[in-house]
């Protein structure tokens, strides 16, 4: 029989993977929006600020740089080291949480965290990244994916890789969800634009952020802000979709308590597979209803949610002796 | 020789002098010993480039395991591998088993003391060794009088620090039989070597070192308490923030056992219990490298952070292992050192195959006046301190460093030993476009179980900076794989 995790250990490989998965989001959004300034003949500030909407970081940003062009921004996004979501901190963190758990993830996964940790580092030493940012954020891009296929193909699919792959499909569909919201948000207010070949270019950009576009082509083929929405929230085929991150959670946090699928063992269970049953019995029409932004915001919250019950249920250490035993922590 | 296209001359051993010390891999100026002859010969094939070309693979290699430590101090937390030489130090099959088995006699009779020190005291009863120098060491734990350890084994994992004199005589310098470190480098380093010299590698005929996780699992399950079929064993660590981290989880890993903190652990019932997903899992033996002061707040330290409550407890109901025994420190404070050849010949009756560097004891009145009188040509150290701390070397002590030594010898003569400079064997590293000679010692590693096993080979630590002879990695050292061949 397989042993289990020790529970700070499996704390860890969540985390590991959550910054990976952060780190190559912020690396896309930054990417992206870098090669939309080319096209958009708009101020370098209103292209910039929805950067620092997407990662919620907008106060700390302003406190420290004032102007949001597109060198501090970059600087902030990548390189910040008091930026605790910088794709420099997220590597940090995850290589540190990496140092803590080599003993259960494989070696090449640990170098290839290593790697791209030492390549961010020496990256921001150096400026030549403010040249050509496209080339650098690529490379951390790939670096990520790098880690994902490495312990796809080089670690058994045992508990570890699932709390690998549940951190991840949780830190996506937060992003996926925050990308959608701050376009909505921002491109909703200036109808202007709507039918303007900027608006296409911008709506490109939010499928491109998602490293959407060509898949979404081969289902809808043409830009229609409805079907974007429907496609990043509903989908259940692409990998970035909210329903597909939220699905595939749910089937590696039971794999973890060995519950089927139908059934809930603890209060994690419960709480995604209520967010997953929600998504399934709603569409576009009643988010559009609802709003775009309350409905993203009512699935960040209930995220949070699932990552409280989480922590609670597999990592938290506090002991629970019951009548001279011992419990895990659940309720 | 696919090579030949990378340079124009091979790296020259002409100009490779031994000056008057004992190298261990040239018999004199340019002559190669026999056992390292094909590596030399191989260097000399390879221009200074391609050479250089492979030290930096090598340590490219180390860099990306993450074999590093922090540098403190600057802000971009930049990080260092430990130093690492690619000319692996050459130990002759025929020179090695004496070594092995000296090693083999000096920790069976070290194990014997502890357990007699634990026990009926016999040997301080028999005034072998004075009983005050022994009840005054800080490293005797009383909590630990009376224990029966499994197998009756204290010092299961032991690195005894050897050092090779003029002449070429091996001797035993230091017994670590705490937590000694550094094996994880033998094993890494033998890693990186095997690409970096594999024409050489191959027909050298090497002992391999690969088996030493095996061994110490092997070692560790034995220890397990009856009744237990398939024992859960853990590496305990201080945690990330300890300089040897790097090992306890290389450890961990090859082990296939769990690496665990203090605080993953609890006791109940006078089990130890692992705080997992699936809720609470009794580990049976723990090789823990942490030390006896931490290891469990309501035996000793009582501020550890990093100790298990109540460890102790379960230790001394059998309920779970230690590896390696609390209290076994008794026997490598350096005072007792001293008197090691004393030990062999008290519990087995033999002489000493492996010799003692001759050491005074300043808590002896006539072997304190005797330091104090010569400080300037002896390396005084501090008994229970390791890693090139607490330390002076007379000879390259300013007079006002030897003077503070000698008010602390006054203050506390237990604390202090004094030995003679002694003048290491060098081995040949790379250093810029030539091969030069620099000062190296050994630390071979020693599991004890049921049976014995001796590592091939060891640590080879080396002083980089030309006529230091300070290896510790603290200090400037770095390291070397160690062959032992057989011819």
């Amino acid at each position: 029989m397989r042993r289990a995790m020790i529970s700070r250990v499996a704390d860890s490989v969540y985390w590991m993977s959550r910054y990976i998965e952060r780190a190559e989001n912020v690396a896309r959004f930054v990417d992206v929006n870098q090669y939309l300034t080319l096209d958009l003949q708009v101020d370098e500030e209103l292209q910039w600020n929805p950067m620092l909407e997407v990662s919620g970081d907008r106060a700390a940003f302003e406190a420290q740089y004032g102007g949001s062009d597109q060198e501090s921004v970059i600087r902030f996004l990548a390189f910040d080291s008091q930026n605790p979501n910088s794709i420099l901190s997220s590597l940090r963190s995850a290589r540190d949480n990496a140092r803590s758990v080599r003993e259960v993830i494989s070696s090449e996964a640990w170098r290839q965290i290593n790697k791209m940790y030492h390549m961010v580092r020496s990256a921001a030493d150096s400026g030549k990244v403010f040249e050509d940012p496209h080339s650098f954020l690529d490379e951390v891009k790939e670096g990520c994916h790098q880690v994902t296929g490495v312990t796809e193909a080089t670690m058994s699919h045992d508990e570890a890789w699932h709390f690998l792959r549940l951190g991840r499909m949780l830190e996506r569909a937060d992003k996926t969800s925050r990308l959608l919201d701050v376009k909505y948000f921002l491109l909703l207010p200036s109808m202007d634009y709507v039918g303007t070949p900027y608006d296409k270019i911008q709506w490109a950009a939010v499928l491109k952020s998602a490293s959407a576009l060509e898949m979404y082509r081969k289902t809808y083929r043409r830009i229609d802000p409805k079907q974007i929405g429907r496609f990043l929230i509903f989908d259940n085929q692409f990998p970035r979709s909210i329903r597909f991150c939220l699905e595939a959670a749910s089937i590696s946090l039971h794999a973890i308590s060995g519950s089927p699928l139908s059934t809930f063992d603890n209060k994690a269970e419960r709480r995604l597979g209520r967010l997953c049953a929600d998504i399934d019995f709603s569409d576009i029409e009643e988010v559009s209803q609802t709003g775009m932004h309350q409905y993203l915001d009512g699935i960040q919250i209930k995220l949070n949610r699932v990552g409280d019950a989480i922590f609670e249920t597999y990592f938290s250490l506090a002991p629970a002796i019951v009548d001279g035993a011992l419990h895990r922590g659940d309720s | 020789m696919e090579l030949k296209e990378y340079g124009d001359v091979g790296m020259n051993i002409e100009n490779y002098r031994t000056e008057g010390f004992f190298d261990e891999m040239f018999s004199g100026d340019s002559v190669p010993r026999e056992a390292s002859d094909l590596l030399i010969k191989r260097l000399e094939d390879l221009s200074s480039e391609e050479i250089h070309f492979r030290q930096q693979a090598a340590e490219a290699a180390l860099y990306q395991m993450g074999i590093t430590f922090a540098v403190y101090g600057s802000e971009a937390a930049e990080e260092k591998i430990f130093p690492f030489d690619i000319i692996p130090r050459i130990v002759d099959g025929a020179d090695w088993r004496p070594i092995e088995d000296g090693l083999k006699q000096r920790v069976t009779a070290l194990n014997m003391f502890i357990d007699d020190i634990y026990h009926d005291q016999r040997i301080l009863k028999e005034k072998v060794i004075p009983p005050e120098l022994i009840l005054s060491c800080a490293a005797f734990r009383p909590e630990c009088v009376g224990v029966d350890p499994p197998n009756k084994v204290w010092c299961h994992i032991s690195g005894v620090d050897l050092i090779r004199d003029g002449k070429g005589v091996f001797h035993v310098l230091e017994d670590n039989l705490r937590s000694p470190s550094g094996v994880s480098y033998v094993l890494e380093n033998r890693e990186v070597l095997k690409h970096t010299f594999p024409r050489v590698f191959g027909p050298s005929k090497v002992r391999p070192v690969e088996d030493y996780p095996n061994q110490l699992l092997h070692m560790l399950e034995e220890l397990a308490p009856p009744m237990v079929d398939e024992p859960s064993v853990a590496v305990l660590t201080p945690g990330v923030y300890n300089s040897a981290y790097f090992e306890h989880s290389f450890l961990a890993k090859q082990m296939g056992v769990r690496l665990v903190e203090g605080r993953d652990l609890i006791t109940q019932d006078g089990f130890v219990y692992a705080r997992t997903t699936r809720g609470f899992e009794k580990i049976d033996v723990i090789y823990r490298r942490i030390d006896d002061d931490f290891l469990d707040p309501l035996a000793f330290r009582p501020d550890s952070m990093l100790g298990v409550p109540g460890i102790m407890e379960s230790y001394r109901q059998g309920k779970v292992a230690l590896a390696n025994a609390p209290g076994c420190g008794v026997a490598d404070d350096k005072a007792v050192y001293a008197y090691v050849p004393q030990i062999i010949r008290f519990y087995l009756d033999q002489e000493p195959i492996i010799p003692n560097v001759p050491t005074y004891v300043c808590w002896d009145d006539k072997d304190r006046r005797y330091v104090l009188e010569h400080i300037e040509e002896l390396v005084v150290k501090a008994v229970n301190e390791s890693g090139g701390y607490g330390m002076i070397i007379g000879p390259h002590a300013t007079a006002s460093e030897r003077a503070s030594f000698v008010e602390k010898i006054k203050a506390n003569p237990r604390n202090y030993i004094g030995q003679p400079v002694l003048s290491l064997s060098r081995a040949p590293i790379i250093a810029g476009d030539r091969i030069e000679g620099r000062h190296v010692d050994l630390r071979p590693y020693i599991l004890f179980g049921k049976d014995i096993y001796v590592l091939p080979g060891g640590l080879t630590r080396v002083a980089l900076k030309k006529g230091s002879l300070v290896v510790n990695s603290s200090q400037g050292g770095g390291s070397k794989d160690t062959w032992v061949v057989d011819r």
